[in-house]
């Protein structure tokens, strides 16, 4: 399963202002490992992301995807591999109806109408909303506008899942959903997020970024349970481990 | 300020009508387009002094509407916002032109004829805009274009150029709102802060159109605009073209207004 490797050496990004947003970064991601990369703001987890896709290349050292390394012409490749959900829905959705939309992909490979239409009807019954297909996805509510994003790119089918902050104030129902939607692809998942108790669920291994390097890699329980760690790296405890406010049982918060 | 939120929801009004099912609707885009544009000829083809002889063409207006079921006033709200630019093109119109005509003993300038006459020219071509895009929507008229072999990087500009005024629109709804909000006994924006205001949307707006583009190009944009395949050409579709282009023929051989009178009143006895 080679092909599924996402694999980052000695990566460098500066910005055009200057601003060195990613200093030196590598891992390897294997098959069907689900991640989660945390920081806090400006950490460097969306351009790390943006760098994972090529939207931006790198000033120096490398990505590869599988056995390819992502480059201007290696794009296509890349992108048929990778299936990126943003942060905001409305970067994503600007068709006039959720089934053109989640089209938009399948179609822009030129495949079949009928097998256009399988893969968007299988990807809105995956995220439980096909009885919105031939809404335009303005009229949606947040929630179902994050669930017509994820079918938009489960659509196109990819090996591996990239998501920026797919929780982002999305109500308590719609987030249990799509935490379900989540467990259930089998393939690599990259999640950016601050909700920490989604990338606990989620995430069997987490890396934290500080100041666009690597500041912690390793088994989510680990990491999401050392106060000192996430308190040196801007972040907290996950709510689930924090001790409760009403009764002060459980967590393990100092 | 609500007023630009239910402007941003007014622009979205077409591509709700465009969804509608109906006969129109039904009919092939490319078929609907190639109407269109023989219609937008025949109305330009008139004389400056021909108005009677446009009368006719309300005619397939009025058969769009019917039987699209679009509503009315929405569409006669959008008219009237072109009327405007259509006033101030021909308004000099009766200065200009020195030949005099009498109606009622009244002596009055041609150009006032004219000027009527680009009114209702202007009328008539923007309404068969709208509806055809009321009836078929942008990617429809886009993927008639393409059929039609129009360059792919005019097509998609016009597919984005549309998208992109949705986009500014929202981003200037949010700015006003939060002006607003912070401003509440300001009527509307003062100037000093208007130009920053403008910068500001603009930079926000290009921002945000980067972003949807590489959402395009992660899920495999390579600068063809795919609206999914069109069932293709039936034979009640050409009909219909054919129907309309032989009654546009003759709205512009014959002065069908004048024959229908003539007929009605038994031969001008």
């Amino acid at each position: 399963m080679s092909h599924h490797i996402v694999e980052a050496t000695d990566l460098r990004f500066t910005y055009p202002d200057g601003h060195q947003a990613i200093n030196g970064i590598s891992f390897l991601l294997r098959h069907g490992e689900s991640v989660g990369i945390i920081g806090a703001n400006g950490a460097g987890k969306t351009t790390l992301l943006m760098l994972m896709l090529g939207v931006l290349l790198p000033t120096s050292g490398n990505v590869r995807v599988g056995e390819v390394e992502v480059t201007r012409k290696t794009l296509p490749i890349i992108r048929q591999k990778m299936g990126m959900v943003f942060q905001d829905p409305d970067d994503q959705l600007f068709m006039t109806t959720v089934y053109d939309d989640v089209a938009f992909g399948p179609r822009n490979y030129q495949l079949e109408e009928a097998e256009v239409e399988r893969r968007v009807v299988a990807a809105l019954e995956t995220v439980g909303i096909l009885h919105l297909r031939d809404r335009p996805p303005f009229k949606l509510s947040g929630g179902e506008k994050r669930a017509a994003a994820i079918a938009s790119v489960l659509s196109m089918q990819p090996d591996i899942l990239v998501m920026d902050e797919p929780s982002a104030s999305l109500d308590p129902r719609a987030r249990r959903r799509v935490i379900r939607q989540l467990q259930s692809f089998e393939h690599i998942k990259i999640i950016t997020s601050h909700d920490l108790d989604m990338i606990l669920e989620l995430c069997e291994r987490t890396i934290v970024l500080q100041g666009g390097r690597i500041a912690a890699d390793g088994p989510s329980a680990e990491i999401l349970s050392n106060p000192d760690l996430l308190e040196a790296c801007g972040l907290e405890l996950p709510l689930t481990l924090q001790s409760c406010p009403l009764c002060g049982n459980g967590g393990s918060r100092r | 300020m609500s007023n630009v939120t239910t402007s941003q929801y007014n622009l979205r009004l077409l591509d709700d009508l465009a969804r509608l099912d109906s006969p129109i609707h039904r009919i092939h885009p490319l078929i609907k387009l190639m109407t269109t544009i023989i219609y937008l000829v025949v109305v330009v083809s008139f004389g400056k002094y021909e108005i009677l002889g446009l009368l006719p063409l309300l005619f397939y207006l009025v058969v769009i509407i019917a039987l699209a079921e679009l509503p009315l006033w929405p569409i006669v709200k959008r008219i009237l916002w072109v009327e405007p630019l259509i006033i101030g093109i021909g308004i000099l119109n009766p200065w200009f032109d020195q030949q005099v005509f009498t109606v009622g003993g009244l002596v009055l300038s041609k150009g006032w004829l004219t000027f009527l006459a680009i009114c209702c020219k202007g009328g008539l071509t923007v309404t068969a805009a709208i509806l055809l895009i009321a009836t078929t929507g942008m990617d429809g008229v886009a993927a008639a274009l393409r059929l039609l072999r129009v360059p792919r990087v005019f097509v998609l500009q016009l597919l984005l150029t549309y998208r992109y005024v949705a986009v500014l629109s929202g981003e200037v709804g949010r700015v006003l709102v939060a002006y607003s909000l912070r401003a509440p006994r300001d009527q509307g924006i003062r100037w000093p802060v208007l130009g920053s205001l403008i910068g500001q949307v603009l930079l926000r707006t290009f921002d945000r159109a980067e972003r949807i583009y590489q959402a395009m190009c992660l899920r495999g944009f390579a600068g063809e605009y795919h609206t999914g395949r069109h069932p293709g050409i039936r034979l009640w579709d050409i009909a219909y073209g054919g129907g309309w282009v032989l009654f546009f023929g003759l709205a512009r051989a014959y002065n069908l207004p004048l024959l229908i009178g003539v007929w009605l009143t038994g031969g001008g006895q």
